[in-house]
């Protein structure tokens, strides 16, 4: 089912926590709400499961609006950013509790109960895990049996409240593949919220960047990241350089050099700030044939499936750049030597049209 | 080579401070303890018991017992309806409330006793009315549950606010995203959550309401074998140079607050366990 | 309107919980509290003053609030030494000390009140020594300290060691590692964090104080003007049939210590506004 929110406002006492918001998920999609501390993510997450209220707008599942529906009659499955296990019952308990609460006239058997339970176990591999108590678990077991327990209510919308934000790194990659391989497999609309940009490249069908209360833009892991419509999204998904520089005639004149810039179109010069990735550069002993910057090795971490580079032009600016081992090979560069930088290919640019 | 750290006091300093705290808990705890079971059995164990089996003495227990079967059941529950408005919402005057709930505190035992006599005695507010009536409440057992409620009122709350606000609100929020309703959420998850905390509320309270004296003395009009609570009989049997008698009925008083401790020692090992 | 009362929340209950908590609290606490003032309004000012200003009344107050005080102030001291010694050291019978520290609370004031008086008579245990120093325990001044002291020892035990025990290890190994020997530590970095919770506690234990009535009045003697306290003033003015003069005493000791209690917070939050929590 697609859920849609509608213009949306919410105010936590001074605190404009959402400020006119709309955006549609739509059925089996795998959305992730991306965005820093404070940018309105769980609180949106939250209103959609009916756990806060809104202060205007509309929240619709389907076309119905669900405004008079309360958490417990909107059929979602909510999995808490603590997992909210309920500690005085067993891993099975926890499960069949959805089940258990149900009007004894739609409740299932005993039997039907005890047997979806174990299916559910079975599902995220934790069937001998059945008798013990919440405390008992580790923080990854925990999170795949709230999972389980979200699901044995059959929601029709999953929601995942920083799903692997308490968790090691190692299991936190773990558990990420495995969600990505069950909703492949079930295609239920689910929604996620975290601040971690890599979780939500890897994971999600399409990904919300949100600040400030607001949706900065809404499109796949390659769109977001290879396309960022603003400076926000640029800085949030990954590293990146910028330049204060000119623009002219299809160059930007940095610190006095003039740099090719491919792809660029400039009708008339005017300064701007350009936002270039760590893999964008290309670096040489000696001078390209066109025009590169001169700059100093500083630093060089060849340790990992990348070497990182830090270097410093001669006019003073930093540059943070990546290039792969084969290339690394071929340069042969150390500390304090002398190297040229070029510019393959550029991100973002802002123009910046009123500052002389 | 000593194993100073930065973090402890040499081994002389930590010697003597723990010799002063020893001798300030044998002076100040443990010999009181021991001089009430050495006193009461200072004339053998058949006075002993003889003063235990005594009719007074079994009333008094029965008065003691019936109050506080009254009591903590109703403190249990303002306790739990307290807890759940504070820690579960955000509302205005919260911390009047609080200051509220534990006003009966810094209130003397005297003065709760006193407040009493004022509503419900002869020359009370309502006393008049009561006679005409024919209702006594004053120097018998209704009196001595109100003071008694009065003076106990917050040991349930206090102890269950702050484990309540520790425990947050997300398993209530889980149980209703999974379809319970709210009176479900709150027999199925709210209280079995908090059991422990209900349990160290009620011990304490327990204690609290067998053992208070001030409030019940100004209330109860000391009617032997019909008005006397556990701790009154005992000051009338002092008062009366029956030593080994009060003694007695007072060991038992101080068993009660030994189990209270021991009761109240498991309990809280529990909860601390139950906010890992 | 009732959103600017109370925020918004799905949990169920809020009118039902908070209703009754009001209720019960009105009938069983406010409402009979509230009789004192009214029956205290019976009263003209100037009998009011004549009561609370007469030599007996001031007396029991001086010995009410002067003992309590006193009390206090030990307690602030041995208190703090044993809730440092169970939070830092290891010894043996440490739990038991530990769970003991409650002991004045669960014990019965009327039982604790003739234990005391028993250990502290001329010829009791503790009293023979004390009457060998020239010293009048029970039916004194000092005997009615000793219970007070006796009675407040919890408060301010238990306020001091959950801060003590949550303070932070690393702020001590930072004072150590920038120079400060270890006196210099406990006085410059420890003390100044655990002393609004001592003060708290060390209120908390003359609140007690001022109002206790069982565990003093078998060792005070109750001798008018000498070892008589305030409440067992109330309490004999009652027994005289004297509401309006029992009232006025009460009144006079609730108003007393509610300023104290409220300078006393005044003073801590002055204590514990820099320290970024209340």
């Amino acid at each position: 089912m697609s859920i849609e929110v509608k213009n949306i406002y919410k105010k936590f006492g001074n605190f404009q926590a959402l400020e006119n918001l709309s955006l549609k998920v739509e059925t089996g999609e795998l959305l992730a709400l991306l965005g820093p501390s404070g940018s309105g993510k769980t609180t949106l997450l939250r209103l959609v499961a009916g756990l806060d209220f809104l202060d205007q707008g509309q929240v619709l599942f389907g076309d119905k609006d669900a405004q008079d529906k309360k958490a417990s009659e909107r059929g979602v499955g909510f999995v808490f950013q603590h997992y909210a296990l309920f500690r005085h019952m067993t891993v099975f308990d926890n499960i069949a509790f959805g089940m258990n609460v149900q009007p004894r006239k739609v409740r299932p058997s005993r039997h039907e109960i005890h047997s979806k339970v174990m299916e559910l176990l079975k599902l995220v591999q934790l069937e001998w895990l059945a008798d013990r108590y919440p405390w008992q678990l580790s923080g990854g077991q925990r999170q795949r049996i709230a999972l389980a327990r979200a699901l044995a209510v059959r929601p029709r919308v999953l929601l995942l409240d920083e799903p692997f934000g308490s968790l090691d790194a190692q299991v936190r990659k773990e558990l990420r593949m495995w969600l990505r391989r069950f909703h492949d497999e079930s295609h239920i609309t689910t929604l996620f919220v975290t601040h971690d940009q890599e979780e939500a490249l890897e994971v999600a069908d399409r990904i919300v960047v949100m600040n400030q209360g607001r949706i900065e833009q809404v499109g796949t892991p390659e769109d977001v990241y290879h396309s960022p419509v603003n400076a926000f999204v640029l800085n949030f998904l990954g590293n990146v350089n910028f330049f204060h520089c000119r623009l002219e005639e299809g160059k930007a004149i940095i610190g006095g050099t003039a740099l090719d810039v491919p792809g660029l179109d400039v009708d008339k010069p005017h300064p701007a700030k350009l936002y270039v990735r760590p893999n964008q550069f290309k670096i040489t002993r000696y001078a390209p044939k066109g025009s590169a910057l001169k700059a100093l090795v500083e630093y060089v971490n060849p340790a990992g499936t990348i070497v990182k580079i830090n270097m410093k032009t001669e006019t003073g600016e930093r540059i943070y750049a990546e290039i792969s081992q084969d290339e690394y090979k071929n340069l042969k560069i150390v500390k304090l030597e002398q190297v040229y930088v070029s510019l393959k290919d550029v991100t973002y640019s802002e123009h910046l049209h009123n500052i002389p | 080579m000593s194993q100073l750290n930065a973090r402890t006091e040499p081994r002389f300093v930590r010697y003597f401070l723990i010799t002063i705290a020893l001798a300030f808990f044998a002076l100040f705890l443990v010999l009181p303890l021991v001089c009430v079971f050495h006193n009461a059995l200072s004339k053998g164990w058949v006075v002993y018991f003889d003063a235990l089996k005594h009719p007074d003495a079994i009333a008094a227990m029965r008065m003691t017992l019936m109050t506080a079967l009254v009591v903590v059941p109703m403190n249990l529950v303002f306790g739990v309806a307290a807890a759940w408005a504070i820690s579960k919402f955000d509302f205005r005057g919260k911390g009047l409330l609080l200051s509220l709930i534990d006003l009966p505190l810094s209130v003397s035992p005297v003065i709760a006793g006193l407040i009493f006599i004022l509503l419900f005695g002869a020359q009370g507010f309502l006393g008049p009315w009561l006679i005409a009536h024919n209702i006594r409440i004053v120097f018998a057992w209704p009196a001595i549950v109100l003071a008694t409620l009065f003076v106990t009122v917050p040991m349930v709350a206090r102890e269950l606010i702050p484990i309540m606000k520790s425990q947050g609100t997300e398993e209530e929020e889980a149980a209703l995203t999974l379809g319970a309703s709210a009176w479900k959420t709150f027999w199925l998850v709210s209280v079995p959550n908090l059991r422990w905390g209900i349990l160290y509320g009620v011990i304490l309270c327990n204690a609290r309401a067998m053992g208070e004296f001030g409030a019940v003395s100004v209330v109860s009009g000391h009617i032997r074998g019909l008005t006397n609570t556990m701790p009154l009989h005992v000051e009338i049997l002092y008062n009366e140079y029956q030593s080994a008698a009060a003694f007695a009925v007072a060991s038992l008083l101080a068993m009660l607050a030994i189990v209270t401790l021991i009761a109240k020692s498991i309990v809280e090992a529990h909860i601390r366990q139950g906010q890992k | 309107m009732r959103e600017f009362f109370v925020k918004k929340s799905i949990l169920p209950g809020f009118s039902l919980s908070l209703g009754f908590t009001i209720f019960y609290l009105s009938l069983f606490v406010l409402i009979p509290l509230s009789m004192i003032f009214l029956k205290t309004s019976t009263l003209t000012f100037q009998q009011f003053i004549q009561v609370i200003t007469a030599e007996r009344t001031l007396a029991a107050y001086r010995l009410s609030f002067g003992t309590a005080f006193v009390s206090a102030g030990i307690n602030a001291v041995f208190g703090l030494i044993v809730a440092w010694v169970l939070v830092r050291y290891t010894f043996p019978g440490k739990r038991i000390v530990d769970a003991m520290v409650d002991f004045p609370l669960a014990l019965p004031t009327a039982v604790a009140g003739i234990a005391l008086t028993e250990l502290y008579v001329p010829t009791g245990w503790l009293g023979q020594y004390l009457q060998m120093a020239g010293i009048k325990g029970a039916f004194s001044p000092v005997g009615i300290t000793i219970a007070l002291t006796f009675i407040g020892l919890p408060f301010v035990v238990r306020t001091v060691q959950p801060v003590l025990e949550d303070l932070d290890p690393q702020i001590e190994e930072a004072a150590a590692s920038l120079g400060a020997n270890r006196w210099q530590t406990v006085t410059m970095v420890i003390l100044p964090v655990i002393f609004p919770a001592l003060l708290t506690g060390v209120t908390l234990a003359f609140a007690r104080a001022i109002g206790e009535y069982g565990s003093v009045i078998f060792i005070a003697g109750n001798m008018p003007m000498k070892t008589e306290i305030a409440p067992l003033l109330i309490m004999t003015k009652l027994e005289q049939y004297d509401y309006p003069g029992a009232t006025a005493i009460a009144v006079g000791m609730l108003l007393i210590s509610f300023v104290l209690l409220a300078a006393a917070n005044f003073f801590q939050w002055l204590t514990s506004k820099n320290l970024g929590k209340v």
